[in-house]
């Protein structure tokens, strides 16, 4: 039995390398990702103290613009549109440090930190510190559209991964190549049931969060529907192409989950992308989860409108574009009859003799 | 009209899975092809329909509208039950529902269905599974119906259905090939290819193969033990010798039957290119 086992596992050469790689490439990148701890904050300054504000700010703040002429409104639409996590307002009044809780940990930082420097302003300047967008800091309500993220990439990725795969071994496949159904019409069938589920889900998952846990919905249901909409694809495409790529079910939820395990933990769903060393938040910043957790946060709890979130919304849109281009092209292949030397078939094994 | 292949030459890595075979298969009639493991009979019926493209010759076939074909599996989805089976290659095929619903009712009551209409095809046995495979296949009226070994595994009842259903398809005009490993049933075909290692060993009606036999066939009690061991192949209790030579019939000689002519057939060219096999039967 052993013997066995080890001869089938040296045939599937794709699980074995995966085996022995993967565990070694999890835990070097995400043992450098798995960090709550925030370096750096970026901060604006605003007001008529600002210049010297910013010039006494001490570390973790880094000050990423100084505005004299600027006011609350305006360092509110900065945290709004997502530009930087802290915003510090100076009047003769006193400083107000307006904390973005969208971003929870960093602004857990910054408070800590806050409160350490309240000891260092001078008398007679007065401090407070704003929390803006999730008040109390709850988990929740950063979680609640983080898990709406996941759950359109574990229904898009996961799922789909398994619909062609499926066919190829019940040997549905060959009959679908040869039936008067092009690869366009075979794929959007493939691809529109699990879309329904997804979107379905996704509703499902933020009304609960408004209901049960109170997450605020400020933005606009329309734009985050489009950036549901769009990472949808991504997602899909990536499922239809792990699909596509896979001899078994086995080896495409293997691939989805290599897909979907450095999105959960590189993406800014659960460790900040800022505490992250410059080498794996770049893997970060290519991954799409990044980019649809930053729209549905943003619409979410910030409010923010379509132009602040143009960036994010161009990434998913042009990855999404060559994600679906990719799947279409593979998919074409798996079911174009191609030539048989390309293709490396066999004759399969068969039963009875004519002799 | 007739469809059919010619010339055909497909390879798999070095393997030569075909080697020039030609292939008509005109409207109404039912072209068995017939081999044994490995001797190219999926290749060729892969690259009729347009599964597979070949590495030369050529293939002519109807539009994919007008093909039917049943792959070595029973290409039906097993979460998906009968009815619904057929329903969605009536849409893929664009027959209109209440015509698919129509032949559907008969194909699925004389092939001894009807009452497992709203099983899950999964929950079928082996046989109706095949039946299943096969109606889907005809359901849109093909010109051309490709089925691959269709009767494999399936008890004599089940056979005796899908023949029915194979008749039925030639009689309303569709040029029928299907693989067959058992020579009995290929007996019903009226036109057999007969193929061994991707070469064509022969071709004609049953009877055109089994006349066409060279030299003469022996019965005996006992397998022999000297050189025509080679020649030799058991049938039921009996050994048959055949030697190439052609001798008066005299007692203990028999006309041949398509099973004969077949393994004559294939030891012929066994003999011709060489291959030893060691024991013959």
């Amino acid at each position: 039995m052993i013997v066995k086992e080890f001869r089938q596992l040296r045939r599937d050469r794709r699980t074995l390398a995966m085996m022995i790689f993967l565990p070694i490439l999890m835990l070097v990148v995400f043992g450098y990702a798995a960090s709550f701890d925030v370096t750096t904050i970026r901060a604006n300054v605003v007001g008529p103290q600002a210049e010297r504000l910013a010039a006494v700010l001490p570390v973790p703040f880094e000050v990423e613009e100084v505005d004299p002429a600027g006011d609350r409104a305006d360092a509110e639409m900065a945290l709004r549109d997502g530009e930087v996590p802290v915003a510090f307002v100076t009047d003769p009044g006193g400083v107000t440090a307006l904390l973005d809780g969208s971003e929870l940990f960093i602004a857990k930082a910054a408070k800590a930190s806050l409160s350490n420097l309240a000891d260092q302003i001078p008398a007679g300047i007065t401090s407070r510190v704003d929390v803006l967008f999730n008040e109390e800091l709850e988990t929740s309500a950063i979680m609640v559209p983080g898990l709406a993220a996941m759950i359109l990439l574990f229904v898009g990725t996961v799922i789909t991964s398994l619909g062609v795969v499926r066919e190829r071994q019940a040997g549905t496949l060959e009959q679908l190549a040869v039936m008067p159904l092009g690869p366009w019409d075979v794929f959007l069938g493939k691809i529109a049931p699990y879309f329904v589920v997804a979107a379905i889900d996704m509703v499902v998952v933020i009304v609960a969060g408004v209901w049960l846990f109170d997450v605020p919905f400020r933005g606009s249901v329309l734009v985050l529907a489009l950036g549901a909409l769009l990472f949808l694809f991504v997602t899909l495409g990536i499922g239809v192409l792990i699909s596509s790529v896979s001899q078994n079910q086995g080896q495409a939820i293997q691939l989805a989950l290599m897909t979907l395990l450095p999105q959960v933990m590189l993406s800014g769903l659960i460790f900040p992308l800022s505490s992250m060393p410059g080498g794996v938040r770049w893997i970060g910043y290519v991954l799409p989860l990044t980019y649809f957790i930053q729209i549905s946060r943003g619409v979410m709890l910030r409010g923010a409108p379509i132009d602040a979130l143009w960036a994010p919304f161009l990434y998913i849109a042009i990855l999404g574009a060559v994600v679906m281009g990719l799947a279409t092209l593979r998919f074409r292949r798996s079911l174009a009859p191609g030539p048989p030397r390309r293709r490396r078939e066999r004759e399969p094994e068969l039963q009875g003799a004519a002799r | 009209m007739s469809w059919g292949v010619r010339d055909l030459d497909v390879r798999f890595g070095e393997h030569r899975a075909l080697q020039g075979v030609t292939l008509e298969t005109p409207n109404g009639r039912v072209t068995g092809v017939v081999g044994g493991d490995g001797a190219g009979k999926t290749t060729l019926l892969r690259c009729l329909v347009g599964a597979l493209t070949p590495d030369a010759g050529q293939v002519r076939r109807p539009d994919s509208r007008r093909i039917g074909y049943l792959a070595s599996s029973s290409g039906t989805y097993p979460d998906l039950s009968v009815e619904e089976n057929l329903a969605f290659a009536a849409m893929a095929y664009g027959v209109p529902a209440a015509e698919a619903r129509t032949r559907a009712d008969e194909y699925l009551e004389r092939a001894g269905l009807a009452a497992a209409r709203d099983r899950l095809a999964g929950n079928l046995s082996g046989g109706m599974r095949q039946k299943l495979g096969v109606i889907r296949a005809m359901l849109h009226r093909p010109e051309l119906l490709v089925l691959d070994e269709p009767t494999t595994g399936i008890d004599p009842v089940s056979r005796a259905d899908l023949w029915w259903l194979i008749a039925s398809a030639a009689a309303e005009g569709a040029a029928v090939v299907l693989a067959t490993a058992y020579l009995d049933e290929a007996e019903r075909a009226s036109w057999l290819l007969v193929l061994n290692d991707g070469r064509t060993l022969a071709e004609g009606t049953p009877e055109q193969i089994a006349a066409g036999v060279p030299g003469t066939i022996r019965v005996s009690s006992r397998r022999p033990l000297d050189e025509a061991a080679r020649r030799s192949w058991r049938r039921g209790a009996t050994w048959r010798i055949w030697s190439p030579e052609t001798a008066r019939a005299e007692s203990g000689t028999v006309r041949p039957d398509l099973h004969d002519a077949v393994t004559v057939a294939a030891l012929a060219d066994e003999l011709d290119g060489g291959v030893e096999r060691g024991d013959a039967a």
